[in-house]
């Protein structure tokens, strides 16, 4: 059963990988996912605005309170060893690709364009196979358009693009009016590849006090259906590669995946719920459905049901929603 | 030797530099002003420095100086090199350890910044009374004056003690040279290495304790001998002053330094001569190079080796010609003949003349000059010597203060000025937060290392926790500065907060024609408009030029969230001229790329782009040709402050306490109640405002208010008679006073706006919920009305306390006897200090451990604990550190026999049965029944008003001891985990009826964050940089092993009903009881005013679970363990990582961090599942439990 598969320029064993995540952050955990058959390994995102956060906000606790009394000086010892910037996630990059013998890729989401741009740098420094460009914006002033969000985005990949020369592929949240439009610009812009779609934290409601709290729920494969979509429909008008992320939670998800349109398949919460190893039985899923159908490669069907191959284009467009909003009766 | 590099050190980082080279064992325990060079050796051998043999020296932090001091003997004894670091009562700590280390001749140095101290007050500032403590220790006693000196004499000392085999005490003037920054040359460890002879070393490891080759140390000797072989040592004492001079003049050969053991400065022919040492030297030597300039034969002597004292090289080193010598002692010897060094100097000359050794016959006097810091000057100098030269110069003096009691002080000319034109002189104001001091301390390194020119810097701070002021002073010159004393005469004045315009005469330090830079909100058109008469006059008068900035605004601009640090030191460089301005920018772009350079782009980025607007919003500003003010400053204290007030704390709180006279003070120590209500020191930018109709009255905001800055009344409708318009009341929601009104009041110029009040709040509108019952708001524009509200507010009865419910909002209308504390805004102990003052502050007795809860508790110039209506409060005092278990122990044993004697003395026949059986059987055990005795305490001492016995007189003194009294011992964890332990244990074990509180904050907060044994695992803090391995100690569980001490775990912000039904059973518990309460601090970096919700963290994830336990329960056969937290849940490392404490660690290495969260969560569990096991009725341990 051939497997393999090519995303952002790199030939890769299995379009399986672990998505960005906190299950690479372990050594061990890194190693049973390439054991279990991942074809590459995707580090959490490196969040400028996280570090720039920690960084004035443990700065700021450190002196705000030094110099001010003559008996303390100082709060805290001067550690000499004290990183405040990307160096742990720099280091585990490091480690990470001296650890495994596949590809591993970073993830970034900057706020600043010095920042997107320093940290590609850094994390190109640090070994990674190529940089995943987590576009994680809320829109929420009314005075900006969806054209200068999109404008934003399209600048910095041009700047990380230039900067440097490890491919990029960039994550999109769903969030955006014209995505095939979009997703055209961004491949002019020089992107290697697109990730559809990253997951916001729901911030959620306490009625009783009145707060509001974000939380974070797994994936479930209802989500995929979203994916599903913007895969078929973006496919057809990109040379670029794509990948699937959120609600891949087994091998049937995982081929409806490619067929849709990706390349590259990364799975997350179905891995944080049941352990690293379940990318094998995802992988297992997989090899017994190609069989029993009997597919030879998993290049057969990337994009098959994608908008251009698809028998019925319009079950993707708006009369998908119609159709079923009519066939929806009442039970009682 | 040019080659070695020029540093920006103080004399804690000289001398620690040396030490820790030199050192491979060094025990340690903080104290100010030497906690810096622990600190720092801790961080050097965390960091792996190495010493000078190549290996990292061992820094272990211990429970006491006793403590160091006692594991530095025991290196010592097994071969180690070792050093310590302390002052003041620390150094008195080690005295009995240093007798031992000199009797058994063992080379050692010790570094000590020299520190009052304590007496009728602690102070924490410099002088000479802690190591003339030490004088007959049998150690040796080196003095340095300077921060080189410092470092070179630190070296000195370690050689001279591996040859002389006697050990070394090395000091110099604590803050004025322990924390002066100055530019120095550093000794290489080549330099050391030449210095301390191997043979030596190796000399004193084959004297050391080996069980290959055994001997025994620390015999008792007898009658018989011990007084020969007492004396057997002398030859080493005999030899020691040469091996000093032999150590001073290799390390001149080699550096080119060359010290002696008296060295002389002045006319060769003196005929007056100053002898002094320490930093008071620098001083005489400065003003005696500019008497002589004048013609004048005056000379300074400057001790250097002051034990073992040389006679010979001392007269050897006075000028043939002297006539008369004046000594001045830093240090008060009452009673005795005169101070020690001054008895030494008149033993030397009488023993020196007698043997032949000089013909001298000179007149000798001694004064006292610069206890606890005080101010000492060219000008005192000067003094000194006109009186030497008066017909009949006083035998003894002093010099630098009024004494207009003994009349023993010599007058000074207060404008004399004798500093050289070419040294820049700039004072700046800033305060604490505003990063002023850090970045004059960069400028110091920018000019020091940047330039050929030498730089001193010396800060001076005010004594609150909060809103604190501070003074920098720099000097900038072509040569090395000697002025150890406060610059008077600047040419450059910063004033970095415009507030301060109003409250301190900083124009008086401006020379004329000086730069006066001033952080403004009003553009340069208007600030004219704003300043008051009494500023304007001086810029006229003294033709200063005047410059602004908003530097709130840029520093806004840029991201810097209040920091004006840098955009006000680029504003001096580009005003005063120092450096060429861009040459100047670049230096303080690299200095800031050398701070932060390691940790943040970010951070370097924003103070770039402060840096780089700064100049585009400076202006200067044309001063007008007359005054046009129509305000002057305001009076420092309102009209109706007391006497004692108005006299003197207005004096202190204006800066200028310095003038006050002897007479101005108590001879004692004892202070007035009640200060700090009458500094209003507006600190808030925003402070709380009530909104009446959301409020559902629960007083939880008066409860957690740090200050006492937000206070709730119920009471009669009539009381509004005379109610200001803006003064807000409502009904009062509840059964107890129907019909009455409700207010809650804010102090508005006593809040310091930490915001803690609206984070407890509870009750939110319901269609806009950031909107709650207190919002904060900008304090400027309430404080006129709020002023009169808050006034006519503390006019309203208070509560009657017979009658208030004692739950959580009951508790809170009783008036809170501690208000307005200089603890630091959103603080977490004082909440607890103010609901004991509440609860029992009119029969409290407090003693006080020092740290934190002494400083903010009873650091002048106002202090916080008041009196009610009847004149009662609690009576507070400190005693010491380590021994404030056993002074409030004494205080109770005092309470309980003047009761006891009362109760005696009651069986007088003049006593009416039914009063002596009242006062007898009294029940004391609620408020109503306090009342009742108070009152029959009074018609008792009516009563016996009219009978002239001398029984009765005595029964009268005594009448107010059967009134039940409050015996409360507070302190913080250092005291109570490490320091006072022992007491502590000791106070449990003997059950007597004290109460006492630790205020736990996990970490020594007042001398700077330093780990204690209550640090929890994978805290980071001074002595534990790394993060601390080790779970925090459980005190309470310790304690539950008597059976019969009642404890408590509380945290006010997580459950503060339980934290009263705490105080409450502890104050009724019929023995000792012990609170550990847990006590956000800055020390753990995080902002404050989350502290409510880091509480509630840490109780639910059982990071700090609450219990009680009360023997009592016991007694009926069950648990006396009750268990007051659920389940642990949620996620102990988001509680982490909510504090800097913690992040720093996991900074420093995340695989380590995550093993340690592993560990503390294990530890947690296992910790909790036994406390469950205690709380299920696990046997209770048999009590008996005293009936008192």
């Amino acid at each position: 059963m051939d497997f393999k598969t090519s995303y952002l320029g790199i030939k890769l064993d299995s379009p399986l990988m672990p998505g960005a995540s906190p299950l690479a952050d372990n050594l061990d955990v890194a190693r049973i996912l390439e054991d279990s058959g991942a074809s590459a390994i995707i580090l959490h995102s490196l969040f400028e605005e996280q570090i720039t956060r920690e960084m004035t906000g443990t700065i700021y606790s450190i002196e705000s309170h030094a110099e001010a009394s003559a008996e303390a000086t100082s709060y805290f010892p001067r550690a000499s060893e004290f990183s405040l910037g990307p160096d742990e996630y720099l280091d585990q990059l490091r480690r990470l690709s001296d650890a495994v013998n596949v590809p591993v890729i970073g993830s970034l989401n900057g706020i600043t364009t010095r920042g997107w741009l320093d940290y590609a740098k850094q994390v190109e420094e640090a070994g990674a196979a190529a940089l995943e460009l987590n576009v994680y914006y809320l829109a929420t002033d009314p005075t900006e358009g969806s054209g200068m969000v999109e404008r934003r985005t399209l600048d910095v990949v041009r700047a990380v693009k230039q900067a440097v020369k490890i491919p990029i592929a960039v994550k999109l949240s769903p969030f955006f009016s014209a995505l095939p439009h979009f997703a055209r610009e961004l491949e002019a812009s020089g992107a290697d590849g697109l990730v559809l779609f990253n997951r916001f934290y729901q911030p959620d409601i306490s009625a009783e006090s009145l707060e509001a709290a974000p939380i974070l729920h797994l994936s479930d494969p209802s989500e995929l259906l979203l994916r599903l979509r913007w895969l078929a429909i973006v496919k057809p008008g990109l040379k670029i590669p794509l990948a699937v992320s959120g609600g891949v939670h087994s091998g049937i998800d995982a081929i409806k995946s490619l067929m849709a349109g990706a390349s590259a398949v990364q799975v997350v919460s179905a891995l944080l719920k049941h352990g690293p190893k379940y990318l094998r039985t995802i992988r297992a899923q997989m090899e017994r459905w190609m069989q029993e159908h009997e597919y030879e490669s998993v290049q057969q069907m990337i994009g098959s049901m994608s908008l251009s191959h698809c028998p019925d284009p319009n079950a993707f467009s708006r009369a998908n929603y119609m159709r079923i909003l009519q066939s929806w009766r009442p039970t009682a | 030797m040019s080659d070695r590099p020029k540093v920006i050190f103080d004399g804690n980082e000289a001398a620690a530099s040396v030490a820790h080279r030199a050192s491979e064992v060094i025990a340690i325990y903080p104290i100010t002003p030497s906690s810096t060079m622990g600190e720092l050796a801790d961080e050097w051998s965390a960091a792996g420095q190495k010493n000078i043999w190549g290996t990292v020296p061992e820094v272990v932090e211990m429970q006491s100086e006793a403590g160091a001091a006692g594991a530095v003997h025991g290196a010592l004894q097994a071969g180690a090199l070792s050093t310590t670091f302390t002052a003041s009562q620390g150094l008195l700590l080690m005295i009995p350890n240093m007798y031992k280390i000199a009797g058994e001749l063992t080379p050692f140095c010790m570094h000590v910044s020299a520190r009052t101290l304590a007496t009728h007050a602690l102070s924490i500032f410099g002088d000479h009374s802690d190591v003339m403590a030490c004088r007959q220790t049998g150690f040796a006693m080196l003095a340095s004056g300077s921060v080189q000196e410092a470092h070179d004499l630190a070296a000195i000392a370690h050689a001279a003690t591996l040859r002389s085999r006697v050990p070394f005490l090395h000091f110099f003037d604590g803050f004025r040279t322990s924390h002066e920054l100055a530019k120095i040359d550093k000794l290489s460890d080549d330099d050391l290495r030449a210095l301390l002879d191997d043979r030596q070393i190796a000399e004193h490891r084959k004297r050391a304790l080996s069980p290959d080759r055994p001997v025994l140390r620390g015999s008792a000797q007898n009658p018989d001998v011990f007084f020969q072989a007492r004396e057997a040592s002398n030859p080493y004492y005999l030899a020691c002053p040469r091996i000093v001079q032999e150590a001073m003049n290799a390390f001149a050969a080699r550096v080119g330094r060359q010290y002696n053991l008296f060295d002389y400065a002045g006319h060769p022919e003196a005929e007056r001569v100053l002898v002094v040492m320490g930093s008071a030297a620098e001083v005489a030597h400065e003003a005696v190079d500019w008497l002589c300039s004048r013609g004048h034969r005056v000379g300074v002597l400057k001790v250097r080796l002051y034990r073992p004292f040389p006679v010979e090289e001392f007269v050897r080193a006075l000028p043939k010609t002297t006539k008369s010598i004046a000594v001045l002692d830093r240090t008060k010897e009452p009673g005795a003949v005169g101070e020690p060094l001054y008895m030494d100097v008149v033993t030397a000359l009488r023993e020196a003349r007698e043997d032949g050794l000089t013909a001298l016959d000179p007149l000798v006097i001694g004064g006292r000059y610069g206890l606890s810091s005080k101010e000492f000057d060219p000008a005192m100098v000067v003094s000194v010597f006109d009186e030497l030269s008066r017909p009949k110069p006083r035998r003894h003096f002093t010099v630098g203060i009024v004494d207009d009691i003994t009349h023993l002080s010599l007058d000074w000319d207060r404008q004399l000025d004798i500093e050289p034109p070419d040294v820049v002189r700039a004072v700046f104001f800033g305060l604490g937060a505003d990063g002023t001091v850090g970045a004059n301390k960069s400028s110091i390194k920018i000019i020091g290392e940047e330039t050929p020119d030498y730089a001193q810097g010396y800060f001076v701070y005010d004594s609150k926790k909060s809103g604190a002021i501070t003074i920098s002073h720099l000097r900038f010159g072509p040569r090395p500065i000697k002025s150890s004393y406060l610059i008077k005469r600047a040419s450059f004045v910063g004033c970095h907060q415009a507030a301060f315009l109003a409250k301190f005469d900083m124009l008086e330090y401006a020379a004329p024609g000086a730069v006066f830079l001033l952080n403004s909100p009003y553009p340069p058109d208007q600030v004219w408009d704003h300043l008051p008469r009494e500023v304007q006059q001086t810029l006229i008068e003294k033709k200063l030029r005047f410059f602004v900035i908003d530097a709130l605004a840029v520093a806004g601009a840029t991201g810097m969230k209040g920091r004006i640090n840098t955009v006000m030191q680029t504003c001096f460089f580009a005003i005063s001229g120092v450096l060429p301005r861009t040459e100047a920018i670049a230096a303080i772009k690299k200095g800031v790329q050398k701070t932060y350079g390691k940790k943040g782009a970010a951070v370097v980025q924003k103070n770039f782009e402060a840096i780089d607007q700064t100049l585009d919003n400076l202006y200067e500003v044309s001063i007008p040709a007359s005054v046009t003010s129509n305000f002057s400053m305001p009076p420092i204290v309102p009209d109706l402050a007391p006497d004692f007030v108005k006299k003197v704390t207005a004096v202190m709180l204006a800066g200028k306490g310095d003038l006050l006279p002897v007479s101005a003070f108590p001879v004692d120590g004892t202070w007035p109640m009640g200060t700090t209500r009458w500094e209003k020191r507006n600190l808030a930018v925003e402070v709380p405002v009530w909104d009446e109709v959301l409020c559902i009255q629960c007083n939880k905001c008066v409860m957690v208010c740090p200050h006492a800055a937000i206070r709730a009344k119920v009471y009669e409708p009539g009381g509004l008679a005379l109610a200001p318009a803006s003064f807000k009341s409502t009904e009062y929601r509840g059964n107890e006073w129907k019909g009455s009104k409700y207010t809650i009041q804010v102090a508005t110029e006593d809040c310091t706006g930490c915001s803690l009040c609206v984070m407890v709040c509870p009750a939110k509108d319901k269609s806009n919920p950031r909107h709650r019952a207190i919002d904060m708001l900008p304090q400027a524009a309430l404080l006129e009305a709020e002023r009169s509200n808050y006034d006519f507010f503390l006019g309203l009865p208070e509560a009657d306390r017979t009658k208030v419910r004692l739950d959580v909002k009951g508790a809170q209308f009783l008036q809170p006897l501690f208000e307005y504390s200089g603890a630091c805004a959103g603080c977490g102990e004082t909440p607890y200090v103010k609901l004991l003052t509440q609860l029992y502050g009119d029969r409290a007795l407090i003693a006080n451990a020092t740290g934190c809860s002494s400083i903010y508790g009873g650091n002048l110039p106002t202090t916080p604990y008041c009196t009610d209506s009847n004149g009662r409060g609690p009576a507070w005092a400190n005693s010491l550190f380590e021994d404030n278990a056993e002074f409030g122990l004494g205080m109770r044993l005092a309470a309980d026999k003047h009761e006891e004697q009362a109760r005696e003395l009651l069986q007088r026949d003049s006593i009416p049965a039914l009063l002596r059986t009242g006062l007898l059987n009294a029940n004391q055990s609620t408020e109503a029944g306090i009342a009742e005795q108070r009152a029959r305490v009074e018609e008792l001492k009516s009563l016996l008003a009219s009978d002239p016995s001398p029984g009765a007189a005595r029964l009268r003194l005594l009448a107010d001891s059967l009134v039940t009294k409050s015996v409360w011992i507070v302190g913080g964890d250092g005291w109570a985990y490490d320091i006072g332990y022992g007491g502590l244990d000791h106070v449990m074990a003997l059950g007597r009826k004290v109460n006492l509180l630790v205020l736990d904050t996990e970490v020594y907060s007042n001398t700077g964050g330093q780990a204690s044994k209550a640090t929890p695992m994978g805290a980071t803090a001074k002595f534990a940089v790394a993060g601390k391995s080790r779970p925090k100690k459980d005190l309470g569980m310790l304690a539950m092993t008597y059976g019969n001490v009642y404890v408590a775990r509380v945290a006010f912000g997580a459950k503060d009903a339980q934290t009263l039904k705490a105080f409450q059973e502890a104050d009724s518990f019929p023995g000792t009881s012990l609170i550990i309460a847990y006590s956000p601090c800055i020390a753990h970096g995080y902002d404050l005013a989350q502290g409510i919700s880091q509480q509630h963290l840490a109780v639910e994830t059982g990071y700090w679970p609450l219990y009680r336990f009360d023997p009592r329960r016991a007694v009926n056969g069950d648990s006396a363990f009750k268990l007051d937290s659920a389940q642990p849940k949620g996620d102990l490392a988001a509680y982490m990582h909510n504090e800097t404490r913690f992040r720093m660690t996991e900074q420093q290495g995340p695989e380590r961090y995550r093993e340690l969260v592993n560990s503390a969560k294990q530890e947690i569990r296992a910790r909790f599942q036994l406390y469950e096991q205690l709380g299920k009725g696990a046997p209770a341990v048999a009590v008996a439990v005293k009936e008192t």
